[in-house]
């Protein structure tokens, strides 16, 4: 197991480890893949290939959805 | 109203001139009912971060099928930060309608024309149907239309003021001289504001704040398709002009006055 590396997600700092997809980190936190939108450095990660990206290393992930708004 | 009295955004034809929001609702599972009671076709939302702390609701859930969703740029201070909003609200995949909202004014929360006219240049341009929340102002208007703007949203009075048409006359300048619809978004309070805005010929209102805050939101959507349909009607059969002075409604040839 390689060590963990720092993402930036939601505008938090932390540590997920090394590998680690975008369809993962939805599933860590119970999100359904279908209700979101995902942006990694700026660039929108199409849901299909949320098993395929990996998280890399100083990474600025967004996780968004619709809320109520006028 | 008449078959013939259709609303066509972005070639799509719309049969409810009301527009609603879905935020400031206490409880969420309400707009169903208030969208039902209202007979709307669109609906606005936002885009903003999953909270993983709080299990917030998906606000996708409250809104029935069939209904066209148009997600707003609020959050946006400039035209790229609206432009980004805008792909990302796309990529969810519920249609590529888009409201553009580029304020970077806290205290009135008055949209940027400048920003604006230039987010909706590219969004149009990507293929979006744009309808960008405006101050009402004409050459700022033509320049919306011109970058492809559906329709334009100019504001009535600033965002949940309450305060109704403000803004009227430069709304009848835009109403007189802008050929895509004029759809009056912003401030309006009451249904009388509703009913006003339509009657001087308005597309169509968006609203939110009035309906979402009321004590019976399902009542008050009511009250506001009847205002929005009064107004229209009212419109369509072309309103007498006013004078300072009385005209008899009844014939003044009368007997007692032994003419």
């Amino acid at each position: 197991m390689s060590d963990p590396i720092t993402i930036t997600l939601n505008g938090k700092k932390g540590h997920v480890a090394a590998n680690t997809s975008i369809l993962s980190l939805l599933e860590k936190r119970d999100i359904r893949p279908g209700s979101v939108v995902v942006e990694v450095n700026l660039n929108i990660i199409p849901r299909d290939a949320y098993g395929l990206r990996m998280v890399a290393e100083g990474d600025t992930v967004e996780i968004l959805r619709f809320v109520g708004g006028g | 109203m008449n078959k013939h009295d259709s609303l066509i955004i972005g070639g799509q034809e719309i049969r409810s001139r009301l527009i609603t929001g879905s935020g400031k609702y206490r409880d969420e599972s309400v707009i169903p009912e208030v969208l039902a009671a209202a007979e709307c076709d669109i609906i606005t939302v936002a885009l903003r971060r999953v909270d993983f702390e709080r299990d917030a609701e998906n606000i996708l859930k409250h809104v029935p099928a069939g209904k066209i969703l148009l997600p707003n740029t609020s959050g946006a201070r400039t035209a790229d930060e609206a432009v980004r909003i805008a792909r990302l609200a796309r990529a969810m995949g519920c249609g590529n309608w888009i409201k553009i909202e580029v304020i970077n004014d806290q205290k009135y929360l008055l949209p940027d024309n400048e920003h604006t006219s230039r987010a909706t240049d590219i969004l149009a341009r990507e293929g979006f149907i744009v309808l960008p929340y405006m101050n009402p102002d004409l050459p700022s208007a033509r320049r919306m239309v011109a970058a492809g703007a559906a329709a334009v949203m100019p504001l009535g009075a600033p965002i949940g003021s309450n305060r109704g048409l403000q803004s009227l006359d430069m709304i009848e300048i835009l109403i007189e001289e802008i050929k895509v619809p004029v759809i009056v978004d912003a401030g309006i309070g009451r249904p009388s504001h509703a009913a006003r805005a339509m009657e001087i010929g308005a597309a169509a209102v968006l609203l939110n704040t009035a309906i979402a805050t009321a004590d019976d939101p399902v009542r008050m959507a009511e009250a506001f398709k009847w205002a929005v349909r009064a107004g229209r009607a009212a419109y369509l059969a072309g309103m007498p002009g006013e004078s300072r002075h009385a005209h008899p409604s009844s014939p003044l040839t009368g007997f007692l006055s032994g003419e």
